[in-house]
């Protein structure tokens, strides 16, 4: 008899303990962050990542209103089957509810597959790929930051427009490469220009010269980069030294980051145009965050990919808040009923193929004199309008849309 | 005039790219070469010892005001001390045991000491630039030559068979071979067997961090830069047959020009192109196009 009593003791103080998030599964919402803490593009997300989730989670208020809000961190090496094995860990053994960043579009897909799987949530911040609102679109996942089209349509269409309109392309051999290759192309045939050569390499590379010979061979106006992080910042560093600006060809960087940039140093990069959805220095919101962003991250301002992994964790919350669960789909469904307001993309909204909707921005990188010392990088050339900066809904073929 | 398609004056290009590759794979190569045929230590830290040559240049340059040329002489001998100290307080315990040991323990040294940059530097890497004197470069109707390559091919020739002459030509070289074939003899002639053991693993680490400065212009000064560098080396080494000095520097050239050649062709096989040969050549030839046969 004493056991049945002890089982029903047990019960009653799980009982007591448990209304307070009735619907919170065991209690805690679980939020892993999933990147590359250690490679090519750790600077880039890695550990500002969790940074900007942290901030994120103390702005929410979580700690008073009583919310326990927990963060974990993985490096998925940028390889599919390690980001695979870490999210079927996380979802099944230490109910994380919902995995946030993950570069890596080959890691995105894998891990897009197993969250509806586990019927568990995704936001990707750092990923590019656009098939994730395109073919690959889930109820169980969102966009957030930018993606293959948006960068294409930004950076491709101002390019072209300014005469540049032959393109050779140096494109990392995966999926993001590929994808964004492919959005960039049919971004310059639609504005009349012409692709003229490509060429796929390992990813990642770090000697582009055999690349870059062919790319000055084809003489295109543009050697268009559809390639991200250490990658792009050689191909670059080292075109400077093989005369590529010299001889009358220009470099498009399809996907470059902040920290790229303060790598290759203004004197190499000045003149580069750019497409991006954040930039500290746009107005006294972002300021203010990315200030308290460099207090704790090594005087580092914050990549559009982190900034978007705060965005994102932040109106996480407010959806599970509202919902007052943490159930994967469900809570993707309210993040899309409720608008988005935050300091990194102000007012915005998510759409029902899970793509979030900002503005982008096309920025040029200062020459070494306008710039007031590090970190001051970009001007704005211009605002791309929130509903002009995505792959329009009905062309993206995603299943969730009704046609 | 084409071959398969490509122009030949394009290929002219690519050969000259695969040699200059092909120096970094050489002098590394060569580096592991030296302290594997003397000292039967795997030397995993290579990479790591790499990439500190380029760092030490990155300081010499922020801290003191030192350009690339005292760099040159600099980054060798700090890099090359901590070799020295690295084998006199750890590796020499591990001689009498067997190769996996100093394997493993140089591999770990290689991860601390990657850890430590990375978390200190982070990975998108450091700007470095060419000194004045190499900037800028020639047409050479076929391709254009930044200076800078050029003098990297040439100045890695130089150190490789200088290297190659000291060995397997003088006095001393004969020293180091003898005492690595029979140290008790050796000793017993009155030559100060571990002195030398230790300074010639200070000398193999000092090629590393050479290869380091001279890499610094060309990629990023990266914590991870030689982390990548490091399996491919291993793979030349392999090639050419381990402990082989001459083979390390005839394959490091050869596979830079195979590599080149394969990113025109295919592209997408560049960076296993030299495992597949690795394979080949294990099969065919276990110890190596260049090795002594076990």
């Amino acid at each position: 008899m004493t056991a049945t009593r002890v089982l029903v003791l047990a019960a009653a103080l799980l009982a007591a303990a448990v209304p307070a998030h009735a619907q919170i599964s065991d209690g805690v919402i679980k939020i892993g962050i999933m990147n590359d803490q250690s490679g090519t593009y750790a600077d880039l997300a890695g550990p500002g990542s969790v940074v900007a989730a942290r901030m994120a989670i103390e702005d929410f208020g979580a700690a008073k209103k009583n919310m326990k809000v927990e963060v974990l961190v993985a490096d998925h090496q940028n390889k599919p089957d390690v980001g695979s094995s870490i999210a079927r860990q996380w979802f099944d053994a230490d109910h994380v509810d919902v995995i946030v960043d993950v570069p890596t579009s080959s890691v995105v897909l894998a891990v897009n597959q197993i969250a509806r799987e586990k019927n568990k949530a995704l936001i990707v911040s750092t990923g590019a790929t656009s098939d994730l609102t395109g073919p690959q679109c889930s109820p169980n996942a969102i966009h957030w930051t930018y993606d293959t089209w948006s960068l294409a349509n930004g950076t491709g269409s101002a390019v072209v427009k300014t005469g540049g309109d032959t393109w050779f392309f140096l494109t990392a051999d995966y999926k993001f490469g590929h994808d964004l290759e492919r959005d960039t192309e049919a971004v310059v045939v639609k504005n009349g220009g012409k692709v003229v050569g490509k060429v796929r390499h390992p990813f990642p590379t770090a000697d582009f010269s055999s690349f870059l010979l062919q790319a000055q061979a084809s003489k295109a106006k543009v050697i268009g980069l559809a390639n991200a992080g250490a990658d792009t910042t050689n191909a670059i560093k080292q075109g400077a030294e093989f005369g590529i600006v010299k001889g009358g060809q220009q470099f498009a960087g399809l996907l470059v980051f902040l920290t790229d940039v303060h790598a290759l140093g203004l004197e190499k990069a000045q003149g580069l145009l750019l497409t991006e959805s954040f930039y500290w220095d746009l107005n006294d919101r972002t300021r203010a965050f990315s200030t308290k962003f460099a207090e704790r991250h090594r005087q580092a301002r914050p990549t559009m990919a982190q900034a978007g992994v705060y965005s994102a964790v932040l109106h996480y919350l407010k959806a599970v808040e509202a919902l007052k669960s943490d159930d994967g789909p469900k809570v993707i469904a309210k993040m899309k009923e409720l608008p988005t307001d935050d300091p990194v993309f102000g007012k915005g909204s998510v759409r029902a193929d899970g793509r979030k909707i900002h503005p982008m921005y096309l920025f040029e990188v200062k020459k070494p004199s306008e710039s007031k010392g590090p970190w001051d990088y970009y001007k704005v050339r211009a605002t791309i309008p929130a509903e002009q900066a995505f792959r329009p809904m009905d062309q993206g073929n995603c299943p969730l849309v009704k046609k | 005039m084409t071959v398969f398609g490509i122009p030949t004056q394009a290929l002219f290009g690519q050969l000259l790219i695969g040699l200059i590759n092909g120096a970094f794979y050489a002098m590394l190569s060569l580096g592991l070469s030296v302290i594997f045929g003397l000292l039967n230590i795997i030397n995993f830290a290579h990479g790591a010892q790499y990439m500190m040559g380029a760092f030490v240049a990155y300081f010499a340059l922020q801290w003191a005001g030192l350009g690339y040329w005292p760099s040159l002489l600099i980054a060798p001998v700090v890099v090359g001390l901590f070799g020295v100290l690295l084998e006199r307080t750890m590796l020499k315990r591990l001689y009498h045991l067997d190769h996996l040991y100093g394997l493993l323990l140089t591999f770990g040294v290689a991860l601390v000491v990657q850890g430590v940059f990375r978390n200190e530097f982070g990975s998108s890497g450091l700007p470095y630039t060419a000194p004045p004197q190499l900037t800028g470069g020639y047409n050479l109707g076929f391709m254009f030559l930044p200076t800078y390559r050029g003098w990297v091919v040439v100045f890695s020739l130089v150190v490789c068979l200088g290297t190659w002459y000291v060995i397997e030509r003088t006095k001393l070289g004969a020293y180091l071979r003898a005492a690595t074939e029979n140290p008790t003899l050796v000793q017993a002639f009155g030559i100060n067997v571990p002195r030398m053991i230790t300074l010639t693993y200070g000398f193999g680490v000092a090629l590393a961090a050479l290869a380091g400065v001279l890499a610094a212009p060309i990629y990023q000064v990266n914590p991870l830069m030689g982390a990548d560098l490091i399996i491919v080396v291993f793979a030349v080494v392999v090639i050419g047959g381990l402990g082989s000095i001459l083979g390390s520097i005839v394959t490091g050239f050869g596979l830079g020009v195979i590599e080149g050649f394969t990113k025109v062709f295919y592209p997408e096989a560049s960076n296993i192109v030299i495992f597949v040969i690795m394979a080949l050549v294990l099969l065919v030839r276990p110890s190596g196009l260049f090795g002594r046969t076990a």
